[in-house]
């Protein structure tokens, strides 16, 4: 369990509730008839052995699968069909599992365009690059610099990240994820292929992000000890069915969870 | 467009073509409005047919994408060789550039000069790259880049692919309409529909990839050694007294071109605009190593 988190994020309200949520591709079901709710200011678990339809969920919540059957209501509306930009709109960011940055920019610039739904100024001041357009220009490059210190990447700005080791690249996807200030943020294995030191660095920014922003963050991850020190709640799911869900200590004990990752005995 | 937003386009000729045509008619129609309002006016008509033909770009990618725009080089094409409305029932299917004025300097036409004209037209280039180096470097040109380099990411982050590819294809038919005009009217004085064939557009695509993909500067470079190249190919050979016939010339210049691009796209993708930070780089802190 982790140590409660500071005063200012109280785990309150639920943010998110998925009802009843089946997707299918042809014959296979990748996710059939879950429920599960995120609530405000919690790191939220998935977990679940491969193929357990824990991705599928991830892009069912940001409008790149329609699921369907099952409701989905994000801060207290009722979602009809949406698209991932919608999604985005509505404050939801999210790393990949394979890094999906922008290979050709500079990490800063990355970062930077994470940031472009909170720019408003219009085409015109954009191709003079002056008075409001500028303003706005440095207002979020400070934003983006504050983030930039908090993943202590300051060193990388200029790099193109295409040409950085995999670690930072996870770093700058985060990065890009915070600088949309989102209120949910959906991490896809945001250790995988990491060593243990890398590791420790990413769960400090994930418990930062959630202490210091009050994020509420949903994250999908194979690493069991780093799953039971993050989160306050976890879902598990097997072959796109819900098995537990619950405070890790519950989830640990569940017999239902061990069969799944251990294999029973027939 | 084919550098930040990845979008590959061979109608460019075709684009430039609309350009210097929408430029003619207005200014036959309305010869009293100046000349240079009108070579602006006519980036947006080369806007407007770009985004017409763009918007295929959402579904396709790619090479499928350059050859749904070479369907709009040959369509384009074909409108200035065979409706004779576009360049005024001419007897001789070209149009030529009628003299106008700018501040009772005539500009265009037979009896500007040279130097006017060279003025006129780096006036407009160097307003033009100023406004196009804005954009690229602001919000628009991150989206853009960020299309080209993971459309999934981008539409993740909330920018709208279609929009966006969009005004990629405006923006840069816009420039392709601006530069058709002024050829015509600042360079050619007149111009047959063939000016403005596919030939053209694979030029301009040369220079963008030997200048460098997703530069300005690149393509300045590029469009220096595309024209430089056979003015160097006349001029030395006859230095060391070699004589070289102008066919020649031409033959080498393709040549030279061809194995140009297959070495930059091999060793530098990033072109002469890349070789070029490398060589700041490298006088910075010459003679060290780094």
């Amino acid at each position: 369990m982790r140590a409660p988190s500071g005063p200012d994020v109280a785990v309150g309200d639920v943010l998110l509730s998925v009802e009843n949520v089946s997707l299918s591709f042809g014959g296979v079901n990748a996710v059939s008839d879950v429920s599960f709710d995120i609530r405000k200011g919690e790191i939220r678990a998935i977990i679940g052995p491969n193929g357990a339809g824990k991705t599928s969920m991830l892009n069912i919540i940001n409008g790149f699968y329609q699921p369907q059957h099952g409701r989905i209501t994000f801060k207290g509306e009722m979602r009809s069909k949406m698209r991932p930009h919608d999604a985005a709109h509505g404050g939801i960011a999210r790393t990949f599992q394979n890094v999906a940055l922008f290979r050709g920019m500079t990490a800063l610039d990355n970062i930077m365009a994470g940031r472009t739904l909170k720019m408003h100024r219009n085409f015109f001041w954009q191709l003079l690059r002056y008075g409001p357009a500028m303003t706005e220009e440095v207002e979020h490059r400070h934003r983006v610099e504050e983030i930039i210190d908090f993943l202590k990447i300051q060193e990388i700005r200029r790099t193109p990240v295409g040409r950085l080791p995999y670690g930072l690249q996870k770093r700058v996807e985060l990065g890009r994820a915070l600088a949309m200030e989102p209120d949910l943020l959906l991490l896809d294995e945001p250790m995988a292929g990491m060593n243990i030191e890398e590791k420790e660095d990413m769960s400090r920014f994930v418990l930062d992000v959630n202490d210091h922003y009050g994020t509420t963050i949903a994250l999908i991850e194979h690493d069991m000890g780093v799953v039971m020190d993050l989160s306050d709640r976890v879902m598990v799911l097997d072959h796109g069915i819900k098995i537990a869900d619950g405070t890790p200590d519950e989830v640990k004990s569940n017999q239902g969870v061990i069969d799944a990752y251990l294999g029973v005995a027939h | 467009m084919t550098g930040y937003t990845g979008l590959l386009s061979l109608g460019t000729g075709a684009f430039m073509g609309v350009g210097a045509y929408a430029c003619y008619k207005l200014t036959t129609y309305f010869p009293g409005v100046n000349i240079i309002v009108w070579i602006v006016v006519s980036g947006f008509f080369s806007a407007a047919v770009g985004v017409v033909f763009g918007l295929p770009s959402l579904r396709i990618k790619g090479f499928y994408l350059a050859v749904a725009t070479l369907a709009a080089q040959f369509f384009l094409s074909w409108c200035f060789i065979r409706q004779p409305w576009f360049y005024n029932y001419n007897a001789s299917g070209a149009i030529e550039v009628p003299t106008r004025t700018l501040f009772g300097i005539p500009v265009t036409g037979a009896t500007a000069s040279d130097t006017t004209r060279y003025f006129v037209v780096l006036g407009i280039v160097v307003a033009m790259t100023w406004l196009a180096s804005n954009l690229v470097h602001g919000r628009i040109g991150r989206m853009w880049m960020a299309v080209r380099d993971m459309d999934l990411a981008a539409e993740l982050i909330g920018i709208q692919l279609l929009p966006t590819k969009l005004l990629a294809f405006a923006i840069s038919s816009f420039y392709c309409g601006v530069a058709g005009a002024l050829l015509v009217f600042m360079w050619y004085g007149s111009a047959e529909p063939a000016v403005f064939d596919v030939n053209l557009s694979f030029f301009i695509l040369f220079m963008v990839i030997i200048g460098g993909l997703g530069s300005l500067t690149g393509s300045f470079f590029g469009a220096a050694l595309i024209f430089i190249l056979p003015i160097v190919l006349r001029y030395i050979p006859p230095e060391f007294g070699i004589p070289i016939q102008s066919a020649t010339v031409d033959h080498i210049q393709y040549m030279v071109i061809g194995a140009l691009i297959v070495l930059f796209l091999i060793a530098e993708p990033n072109g002469l605009a890349r070789l070029w930070q490398i060589g700041k780089q490298k006088l910075r802190v010459w003679p060290f190593p780094y």
